[in-house]
Parts: structure tokens; C-alpha cells; sequence
């Protein structure tokens, strides 16, 4: 590799909410752009270049909005790149960025991802309008069915992950939903929405955006050495397959297990279950916390949801997941997987708050997107040479 | 802005584009299926050798939210692929394939670019790519923005209205010789300005058509390149920049942000000899040629260029593939191909492309 490191210095996220409507939506990547700022102690000025995901333009219906969000973002008289690779693309929206910084391209990069589903109508927009759309939860129920079929799970796994989820985001001042009575008795008496998946399992609508700041190896050392730890970008990967056809095992896919051999191998990580110290993992509904464990080779074939049953992914378990809250209380689509790989950073800097991971080095971060078939990962530490 | 020169040596090695049509009932994975195999199949490659791909396309064009996802199957990401997507023209794709191609650990990537507009309409669709809250509820659409780039033109007596049919004339003459033409023909400019306005001060003549259509580059790194063609065409520059989005707030008599990917890229490190330009109005190139510090000295889009063939979101990329032909095969040493997008050029990229010396 010729690629140079990349650092982690500025992490912002917006109030997560329903509807956002104190905000345009130059506002809302505006509040997170500004607080990753204010974190990185940069200016719009320092930056060099900006790099916007987001999902379908068709859920706010506005069309390539990185045109008209170049002025709130800053970006006026700089490269502004604009990415799109369904769920995942606010982890490829990372991803992108730090490449500039690696390749030594641009120095200071903000990456930013947001969605601000209350403009729209997603369901609608996902079918094209023609009224034909499954829905997200529709078009996952399958896969998690047969994940259930294929391992023995027991029925209550996918409402312990949302308990454990929702019981995390009251630790998180961003997060949007804040479910402080839940209980694994409520989310089972909650109406079933998608065959397995109960309404108390199922992500949220919201409005939200995220920013990071990356910068290079000085600006790294000098941020360290100034006191503001920085998070290193130790390795990134991303990987696609097709939606279907004969033999693709949804479930444990391929592209979920090259993506994460192709990072895990290019973070030096020979033992990722032991040396990982938490991860944030995209599960819009609950069924996903045990199904990525395996397929990203976290937990054996079948073993992944008796982490969730022992309380290993707990915050206070042996490899905590979603310590955020994750996509199960937030879920500004296009921003889903960069907040992913944002929290994976904040643990490593130790700047989490109360839903941080004690002495958390090495963290792990995912997004997928469409029918379970694109990918990005990422891992992030707290040095250069954490991995030993 | 940095742009240091020296980089990772990377080639186009192979290219491909569907016929140019005013209507298609192919789907875009179909277009795009047919250009990834000519493309690999022109760099001597098949799909498993790509390391990368990286497609460029837009949910409104297609009409349909997610719609890139199904032109995953043209790829051929089986075993699964490093893949990604910009919701911009092919030419932006193929930046980030140069990017990823930066980092050193892989050495080939295909970037492609496709767009259907027979579809839609486009005066429904563009103003939606407008500001939201100030502009889009004028309904304005970009032969509106850009009729009035036009104005501001003439009104500062950069061009005449003369000048712009002759580039009409010019370019469509030039297109009688390019296969992937849409429009081409021999054109008398006293005629062309009889005609009636279609939004003034612009005529049939200074539009671009409409057209469905696809491409794709495969690209390579040092040594691979060299291994897979004797003729490497290089990519020494490659930058883009934006601008703000109002045009009200910009000097429309020019475009800073093409002049700073110029900068950026080094076009003006050496001459430039042919410059393949995305210009999808006849004004836009004399403004261009000018912002990007292009002489008469320069041939400028010999193809016939986006008003011979405009497929929306491949467009760009096109432009990149005719310069890189103007090298392969007639002997030019050294290029300048560009894209843009959004209302009166708000976002200029410059790729500047040389062969072997």
C-alpha cells in the first residue's frame, strides 16, 4: 500500500428526531457539519474537500441535492462528491473520504451523511410510486425466518437485541427513540409487523445527519498531542453482490464475509473476536445483531445468537454491539451507517459519554444496504499500533 | 486545495459505449451489461480481472429509487465485488475508481455511466435538483438556466448568436464521422438562425438531444497497464470543484470552478491539443474554452461532443472516452476531457489524459 494514514479528529451528529421541522435541510447537515467542526477545532476554511452520502434522493424529493447543499456545507470553490450505495452508503460516505486522505489527494476531508425522512414518504418512494413497495421490514422478514429455521434460535432473541438497544439509547443524548419502560414483555406485546420482526424490533423513522473530519497523519499527531484523541482509520472495505439468484445465501452471505476478511486482514486483526473491543453493526431490525455476528465471522455458524442470549453484546458484556443505540433507535437512512462508523470512532477516543466501552482500542463498524448485499466496514483505533 | 503531481501512474486501457438512440427499451443493467463486456473485452480483461467498479447514475433519470442496485448484475459482482456508486455522471464514477486505484493495493477498475432520459420528462425532472425552498417552486428547468447563462453571454458581448450556430454547425458536421452520434449532419448557419427560439436566446440548434445510452473505462495501475496495452492512455490530472448553487450569486460569464479543476488537474503545465468538453449548450463552449484556458489552437470536441449524443449521467464520461480515443488511435499526445452538472456549470471536473511518450 502506498496509502498514508488517515485520522479521525471531528465527530458531529444532529438531535435525532421524527420530524425535524425547526430545520431546512441545509440546516440539518449544517448542525452536524458544525458540531464535527467545533470537535476537530477546524474551520470551513481548513477543509478541503466534502464528500455527501445519502440514500434515494426520491424520499425527500429533492434530485442531487449535493448541488444545492454545497453552499450550507461549505463546499463553494471545493471538490463536493457525492455517493449512493443504498443502506450502506453512509459507511461508503466514510470510507470515500478517508481514501482521499490515504492517497494523499486533499488533507482535511468532511464527510457527511443525512436523511431527513419526514420530507417524504419512503415506503411510497421505495415502490417508485407505484404503490408496489414491500417495505425494508418485508423484504428482510425472509432472511431473518430463515435464520431463525436454520439455528434454533429461541423466540426471544430478537427482542432482548431490542431491549438492549433501546436501554442503550437513553445513555445517548442524540439518539430518537428513548424507550425508558421497555421490557422484552412490552416489545412481545407489541403489534407483529413483519413475521418475525414485532414493532418494538423495528427501526424508527427519522430525521438526522452525521459529519465526520478527516485528516492526515500530522493532523492526527497534532490533535493527539494537543489533548483531542484522535481515532486512526486502520482499514476499510466494502463489497457488492447481486439481489438474487440461484444458490445466494441471503443470510450468511458472501459479500458479508469477504468484507469482513478483506478489513479484518488489512487491520492486521488475526484474531478479530478476541482483539475487537466493541462494534457498531447496522441492525434496522432486531434479528440483525445475531445474523451479522456470524456472517461478518464474529460468532460461529449458529453461536451468534447465544452471545445476544448471554448478554455478551450488552454494554457491559464481553463484546458489547450497538452501544449507541444503533439503527433500532435512530435511523436517518443515509446517515444510519456513517453514525455507525462515528460511534465506532467516538469509542476508540473515549469520548462516547455514559454509553462508552471501557478501555474500548479497536472498534469495529457496518453498514449494508438493499437486499442485504452491499457492504462497507470499517475498523477504527485508538493508535496506530493498537493492533498487536 | 492540494493536488500534488506526482501519483500512482494510472492508464485507461479499455473503453466501450452502447449505440447512442433517442429511445431504448433496454434496461440500464442490459446497457450497462453490454458496455462492461466491451470494455473489459477492449482492455483484454474479463470481468474477474476488475478489482473495483464504480458506477454513476441517478434515481430520477431512471425513475426509480434504488435503481443502480439492479445494474449490479452487469458487473458481474460474483464472487462479490469492491463496489460502489455515485449518484452523478459516469465521470465522477470513474474519479473515485482513479482514487481507490490511488491507494496501490489494487490494480484494475471499471467505471461506468448510464442514464435512460427518453423516460421522463426533463422539464419535470430538473427543476427538482434545484434549491428546494427558493428555486425549484419557480419550475425553472436547465434549458431555462441555462438560456439565461446564454443572455448573460451575448448581453456581455462574449458571443453573438451567430457564433453560437456555427458551433452547432461545427460540432454536428464534425459528429458525421462519429458512429456513436446521434445528430450529425451538414448545417447552413443563416438557417439555423431563421429559426424560432425554443427559449430564447436559444434555438433547436444550441440544445443537446435527447439520448439513452451507457459507457464504461477500465482503468489500470503502472506496470498492469503497460502489461495490457501497448497503448496506455494516462490520467496525469484528474480534479473537480463546485460552486455555490444560486446562480444568481455567480459570475455567469465565466466558471470558476471549471478554471479551478483546470488548475487543479495541470492542464496548464503543457498544451493541451484537444479538449472534449460536456457542453450540453452551444454557449457553454466558448465560455468553457475560455474558463479553462483553451486557445484556438485547441480542437474541441472533434466527436461532435454532447449535442451530437447526450446520454444524461453518461455523458461526462463519454467525454473522457473520446479524448482517450483522440490518443489511442490519432496520434494526439495530450487531452483535456470534462464534465459538469448542475444548474449554468455549478460542478466542473478536468481530467487531463496523455499517451506514452
Amino acid at each position: 500500500m502506498s496509502a498514508g494514514p488517515c485520522a479521525i479528529v471531528g465527530i458531529g451528529q444532529t438531535d435525532h428526531k421524527t420530524r425535524r421541522w425547526d430545520v431546512s435541510l441545509g440546516g440539518l447537515v449544517r448542525e452536524a457539519a458544525t458540531r464535527a467542526l467545533e470537535d476537530a477545532q477546524l474551520t470551513w476554511a481548513d477543509i478541503d474537500a466534502v464528500v455527501l452520502g445519502k440514500a434515494p434522493d426520491l424520499f425527500e424529493g429533492v434530485m442531487k441535492p449535493e448541488l444545492y447543499l454545497t453552499d450550507a456545507l461549505g463546499a463553494a470553490g471545493k471538490p463536493m462528491f457525492r455517493v449512493h450505495t443504498a443502506g450502506s452508503v453512509g459507511g461508503t460516505t466514510g470510507i470515500v473520504a478517508s481514501h482521499l486522505v490515504e492517497a494523499g489527494i486533499h488533507r482535511n476531508v468532511l464527510a457527511v451523511a443525512y436523511q431527513k425522512q419526514s420530507e417524504g414518504n419512503a415506503q411510497f418512494a421505495l415502490g417508485s410510486g407505484k404503490g408496489a413497495s414491500l417495505g425494508a421490514g418485508g423484504a428482510f422478514a425472509p432472511y431473518m425466518r430463515s435464520y431463525i429455521q436454520q439455528t434454533g434460535a429461541p423466540a426471544d432473541i430478537g427482542p432482548m437485541v431490542a431491549v438492549k438497544d433501546r436501554l442503550n439509547a437513553l445513555k445517548n443524548p442524540y439518539a430518537h427513540l428513548r424507550l425508558a419502560d421497555i421490557s422484552i414483555e412490552k416489545v412481545k406485546a407489541s403489534p407483529m409487523m413483519w413475521e418475525p420482526v414485532r414493532y418494538l424490533e423495528s427501526c424508527p423513522s427519522s430525521d438526522g445527519a452525521c459529519a465526520v473530519v478527516f485528516t492526515d497523519e500530522e493532523g492526527g499527531r497534532a490533535a493527539a498531542s494537543d489533548g483531542r484523541p484522535p481515532a486512526w482509520v486502520l482499514a476499510s472495505a466494502v463489497r457488492s453482490e447481486p439481489a438474487s439468484f440461484p444458490g445466494r445465501d441471503p443470510v450468511w452471505s458472501q459479500g458479508a464475509a469477504d468484507c469482513a476478511a478483506d478489513v479484518y486482514r488489512a487491520a492486521g486483526l488475526t484474531r478479530p473476536r478476541e482483539q475487537i473491543d466493541c462494534a457498531e453493526l447496522y441492525v434496522p431490525f432486531s434479528w440483525y445483531e445475531p445474523m451479522w455476528l456470524e456472517a461478518h465471522d464474529l460468532a460461529d455458524r449458529g453461536e451468534g445468537w447465544k452471545m445476544v442470549e448471554r448478554g455478551d453484546t450488552a454494554l457491559d458484556g464481553a463484546f458489547p454491539v450497538n452501544m449507541s443505540g444503533g439503527v433500532l433507535s435512530s435511523n436517518p437512512i443515509g446517515a444510519s451507517g456513517l453514525l455507525r462508523f462515528a460511534e465506532a470512532a467516538l469509542q476508540v477516543r473515549g469520548m462516547a459519554g455514559e454509553h462508552q466501552v471501557d478501555g474500548a482500542k479497536v472498534a469495529l463498524a457496518q453498514a449494508y444496504g438493499a437486499s442485504a448485499q452491499y457492504f462497507s466496514m470499517w475498523v477504527v483505533a485508538g493508535s496506530l499500533d493498537a493492533v498487536g | 486545495m492540494t493536488q500534488p503531481a506526482a501519483r500512482q501512474p494510472v492508464a485507461i486501457v479499455g473503453w466501450a459505449r452502447t449505440p447512442m438512440l433517442r429511445r431504448t427499451d433496454k434496461t440500464e443493467a442490459h446497457l450497462l451489461f453490454d458496455v462492461v463486456t466491451g470494455a473489459t473485452e477492449d482492455a483484454g480483461i474479463t470481468r474477474a480481472d476488475v478489482d473495483f467498479s464504480c458506477a454513476g447514475s441517478c434515481d430520477y433519470v431512471a425513475g426509480q429509487a434504488f435503481s443502480f442496485v439492479q445494474n449490479i448484475d452487469a458487473v458481474g459482482a460474483w464472487p462479490p465485488k469492491r463496489d460502489s456508486h455515485v449518484e452523478m455522471d459516469g465521470a465522477w464514477a470513474l474519479y473515485e475508481a482513479w482514487v481507490r486505484l490511488q491507494l496501490g493495493d489494487i490494480d484494475v477498475a471499471i467505471a461506468m455511466g448510464s442514464g435512460r432520459s427518453s423516460t421522463a420528462d426533463p422539464a419535470t425532472i430538473y427543476p427538482m435538483e434545484m434549491d428546494p425552498y427558493y428555486l425549484a417552486p419557480l419550475g425553472a428547468d436547465a434549458l431555462t438556466f441555462a438560456a439565461l447563462q446564454a443572455r448573460v453571454l451575448l448581453d456581455a458581448g462574449l458571443v453573438t448568436e451567430r457564433q453560437l450556430a456555427e458551433v452547432a454547425a461545427r460540432t454536428r458536421g464534425d459528429a458525421r464521422t462519429n458512429p456513436y452520434a446521434q445528430v450529425s449532419g451538414e448545417y447552413d448557419v443563416d438557417a439555423l438562425l431563421e429559426e424560432e427560439y425554443v427559449r430564447a436566446p436559444l434555438r433547436r440548434h444550441d440544445l443537446a438531444p435527447i439520448t439513452d445510452g451507457a459507457a464504461a473505462v477500465v482503468i489500470a495501475r503502472g506496470d498492469r497497464a503497460r502489461e495490457l496495452t501497448d497503448h496506455p492512455v494516462w490520467i496525469t490530472g484528474f480534479a473537480h470543484s463546485a460552486e455555490a448553487h444560486q446562480p444568481g450569486v455567480r459570475d455567469l460569464r465565466t466558471s470558476a470552478s471549471a478554471r479551478r479543476a483546470a488548475k487543479a488537474a495541470g492542464a496548464d503545465t503543457a498544451p493541451i491539443e484537444v479538449a472534449e468538453l460536456q457542453t450540453a449548450f452551444t454557449h457553454e463552449e466558448p465560455l468553457l474554452a475560455a474558463a479553462l484556458g483553451l486557445g484556438p489552437e485547441v480542437a474541441l470536441n472533434p466527436s461532435g461532443g454532447p449535442l451530437a449524443a447526450n446520454p444524461v449521467m453518461a455523458t461526462g464520461l463519454i467525454r473522457v472516452i473520446e479524448a482517450a480515443q483522440q490518443i489511442r488511435d490519432h496520434g494526439t499526445q495530450r487531452a483535456l476531457a470534462h464534465a459538469t452538472s448542475g444548474p449554468c456549470l455549478q460542478q466542473n471536473l478536468v481530467a487531463v489524459l496523455e499517451g506514452d511518450r
